[in-house]
């Protein structure tokens, strides 16, 4: 279905590469208190990828939300091919030739495959749906592109991947001549993420324009043919693949050039803090998302659970920290047997833990800095007497903790769901801290957090753990892991599955082992 | 008790289940549509008790049963208006903005029937419509094919109901809307319209429903329904939110009252305990939401306003 008045994808890129798709110039957003977008210029011809790179928060997403009708610009243009288009609604970007594959699947679980394909499309029967060619064109498009699927699956029994595979054959099938991908590999395993390249680049060859939104250096570099770094909502430069080099991208990023992290030494570790034995949790879907898993954590290690989400992490987290009941198996702190206590008894045991959801479960993003700093210990002596709070004691501890761990708020008194995500995680990693833990549970310890505040946090849990503290980190950012754990555990269908020294393994090996491949030792 | 299983009490008792269920039947296929589009409207059985208003009325001064039940719908229609104004255009809480319409539903058309009729009239019957060669069918023939026009076309809305929600683009619209209204805006589907257009019909049923109860029992009387429309919305939990599943519900619903009242005439159940008997269905309800329909998971936006996030 080809859509008058939208740029044709078909031709010989050759003669289509001349042209530019798309133009966006001096893009201007404002959203109350922030400026998004800072008369961003930002164009993408036929047959490429320009990549979006920049930290979370730089006003990537934005731009491309604005180009796919989400938002409307407060000031600037977007044209396509030589005419000024409005982009009103997703419905005139479609009409467009436009495709975006958002960071968080637009696919309705309930539907099948076919259905959300169908899914705002004019049927060819009418009133009536005509799933049957939906399903019939599906197919010939997943042969092509080698993006398999069945068409009658439902959406809810289908991996992280294949979801994503569905959201890419749905644009395919609407003959998109511009195709955005908001952080497509954060999901996938490094195995899934070169398949997924490969789609990407036949899509531009065919003479596509796409663009691909992240803020992986390593990536970007592989897959862009030009890349435009955003930083704060200004676009801070345009580079082409040639010109480009990792540390080139990354000073444009952060504005400054970093230290490359540095594999620390690793330190002795002393006695069992953590033992977890046959442990089995059951998952929200009533089936068993752990399953019989063994795990230790030593005294000044670091222990890292790597894997697709998904694959029972957060229950795993969920269950030493006793927030979910596990339904076999033991969970032992300090010596101490905590299964299935509840998280009073977990924390009275030594433990701290940094949730996932950090604005759900590890804050309450209403009340202030001071409130969530003393969310745990509220009820102590200093901070309590007889039941009244004792704010003067109280302020001089917050302010301390703020100071000591570069909290960057305006106030004590500020309410937290105003800092952004590096400074609540620090918030968080402060009220933890202070208690002077014998194990430290952190769950994605740096997502949604911008690389300078990554560093002081990874340095913090090194610190932390040459102090004799016990660590289990749970992340799905690989070279995380690989940097800062002593060991890495891969999860895969609830169990361990292989563990590695990040020292001498191979990252490709791991990224096996998340597919859920081992090769025999 | 004996004289309940005679075959001409039963064959009444069924005849009148059917006609009972009716009214249900027209509030929860249009209560369906309305939340698997992710709306949920509890102002039902304010919206009925006022279109059974507006049918008595209208065939009081028109005679006209026809443009009685019309006005019944298009009492339905108007405050359809109004509810999906409040519940997806202004965003409202949607448990909160319907028992508004209720208690509206309720007070007005009590004034109204106060102010405009004072003393109680009768108005024409619906005259049963006997359907030619079926209706001879022994036992069933008189139950099913004896009944009034409302009770058939309420029946004939179950199979063209599913077949709109399964079948259509329309209704595979309106499945995403209840389940994942982000994923439909993001695909160009209208969210708005699609549930303007659900609960419009919905409460254009409510309106049908209130026009099939009041011409059932012939007379308004304060508080008709007596939270028939409250029922309603129940039911279609009860049915899982599927057409079918609603009729079945309907029916059940219609024939435990119809059964009540054949006892209640027959004596066989006593006039002190009558009241009590009357509470029957309602227990029958909760207790098969809690055993049964627990096991179906409600469309997942159900009762959220949809906003673009930011």
């Amino acid at each position: 279905m080809t859509v008058s008045g939208a740029p044709t994808a078909a031709g010989p890129p050759e003669r289509a590469r001349e042209s530019v798709l798309v133009a966006m110039s001096g893009i201007t957003k404002r959203f109350p208190g922030v400026l998004a977008n800072d008369r961003v210029d930002f164009d993408v011809k036929p047959g490429e990828v320009h990549t979006l790179f920049g930290e979370n928060g730089a006003g990537k997403t934005t731009l491309m939300r604005i180009l796919y009708g989400f938002y409307q610009p407060d000031e600037g243009e977007i044209r396509l091919g030589d005419e000024r288009v409005v982009i009103a609604s997703p419905a005139g970007a479609i009409r467009l030739g436009i495709g975006m594959i958002h960071q968080h699947f637009m696919l309705v679980n309930t539907l099948t495959v076919a259905e959300n394909v169908a899914l705002g499309l004019k049927s060819s029967r009418g009133p009536l749906t005509d799933l049957a060619r939906v399903s019939k064109r599906l197919s010939e498009l997943a042969e092509r592109y080698g993006l398999r699927v069945n068409p009658k699956a439902h959406v809810w029994q289908l991996s992280v991947g294949e979801r994503q595979r569905v959201e890419i054959l749905r644009a395919l099938y609407r003959d998109v001549a511009l195709l955005i991908l908001d952080e497509p590999t954060a999901v996938l395993t490094p195995g899934e993420v070169d398949t997924l390249f490969a789609v990407l680049r036949q899509l531009a060859e065919a003479g596509r324009g796409l663009v691909f939104i992240s803020h992986k250096v390593k990536e970007v570099l592989d897959l862009s043919d030009r890349m435009t770094v955003l930083r704060a909502g200004r676009r801070v430069g345009t580079l082409d693949r040639s010109d480009a080099t990792r540390e080139a991208l990354i000073e444009m990023m952060v504005g400054r050039t970093l230290v490359t992290e540095v594999q620390p030494p690793k330190a002795e570790s002393g006695a069992v803090v953590l033992g977890v034995r046959a442990l089995v949790v059951r998952g929200d879907r009533g089936d068993d998302a752990v399953r019989d898993l063994d795990l230790e954590v030593r005294e000044g290690e670091v222990v890292g659970i790597a894997g697709v989400s998904g694959n029972g992490q957060r229950e795993l987290a969920e269950a030493i920290a006793g927030l979910r009941k596990p339904s076999g198996g033991t969970v032992r702190l300090a010596g101490s047997d905590i299964s299935g206590a509840g998280p009073a008894v977990a924390r009275s045991a030594g433990l701290a833990y940094v949730p996932e959801e950090r604005l759900r479960d590890g804050v309450v993003p209403d009340f202030s800095v001071m409130e969530n700093l003393l969310l745990v210990d509220s009820h102590k002596a200093p901070y309590s007497r007889l039941g009244f709070l004792q704010n003067s004691v109280i302020r001089r501890h917050c302010a301390r903790l703020v100071e000591e761990f570069d909290v960057r708020t305006p106030s004590l008194d500020t309410p937290v769901r105003t800092l952004s995500g590096g400074n609540i995680q620090k918030l968080i990693m402060a009220r933890e801290l202070v208690r002077r833990p014998k194990f430290l549970l952190v769950a994605q310890p740096t997502r949604g957090v911008d690389i300078g505040a990554a560093q002081y946090i990874h340095n913090r849990l090194i610190s932390q753990r040459d102090a004799g503290t016990a660590i289990l980190i749970v992340s799905e950012d690989l070279d995380e892991l690989m940097a800062i754990s002593d060991r890495v555990l891969v999860m895969y269908e609830g169990r361990i599955i292989g563990s590695a020294d990040p020292r001498t393994a191979a990252r490709e090996e791991l990224g096996l082992m998340m597919a859920g491949i081992t090769t025999p030792a | 008790m004996s004289e309940f299983f005679s075959q001409t009490v039963l064959t009444a008792t069924f005849t009148a289940a059917l006609g009972l269920a009716a009214p249900f039947l027209f509030a929860t296929l249009g209560e369906t549509m309305g939340q698997r589009s992710g709306v949920i409207n509890l102002g039902v059985d304010g919206i009925m008790l006022l279109s059974a208003f507006a049918t008595y009325y209208a065939a009081l001064q028109t005679g006209d049963l026809l443009v009685a039940v019309l006005a019944g719908m298009g009492v339905g229609l108007l405050l359809g208006v109004v509810t999906a104004l409040a519940s997806v255009t202004l965003k409202a809480e949607q448990g909160i903005s319907g028992i508004g319409i209720y208690l509206f539903g309720l007070g007005f058309s009590d004034l109204l029937f106060i102010k405009l009729v004072g003393t109680p009239r009768p108005i024409p019957q619906l005259n049963t419509l006997a359907i030619p060669v079926v209706d001879r069918i022994p036992v069933l023939g008189p139950i099913l094919f004896q009944q009034t026009v409302l009770v058939y076309v309420a029946f004939l809305l179950v199979p063209v109901v599913t077949v709109v929600l399964n079948r259509t683009t329309y209704g595979l619209n309106v499945r995403a809307a209840g389940e994942n209204p982000a994923a439909a805006d993001s695909v160009g589907i209208s969210v708005a319209r699609i549930r303007w257009s659900t609960v419009l019909f919905g409460c254009t049923m409510a309106g049908l429903a209130g026009a099939a109860l009041l011409l059932y029992d012939g007379i308004f009387v304060q508080d008709i329904t007596q939270s028939q429309g409250f029922i309603a919305v129940a039911l279609v939990y009860f049915g899982a939110w599927r057409p079918f599943g609603v009729m079945a519900g309907s029916l059940l619903y219609g024939l435990t009252i119809a059964v009540v009242l054949q006892w209640k005439s027959l004596g066989i159940i006593p006039v002190s305990a009558s009241d009590l008997a009357a509470a029957a269905p309602a227990v029958l309800t909760i207790m098969v939401l809690v055993i049964i329909a627990r096991r179906f998971r409600q469309p997942a936006a159900l009762g959220k306003p949809f906003e673009r996030a930011a």
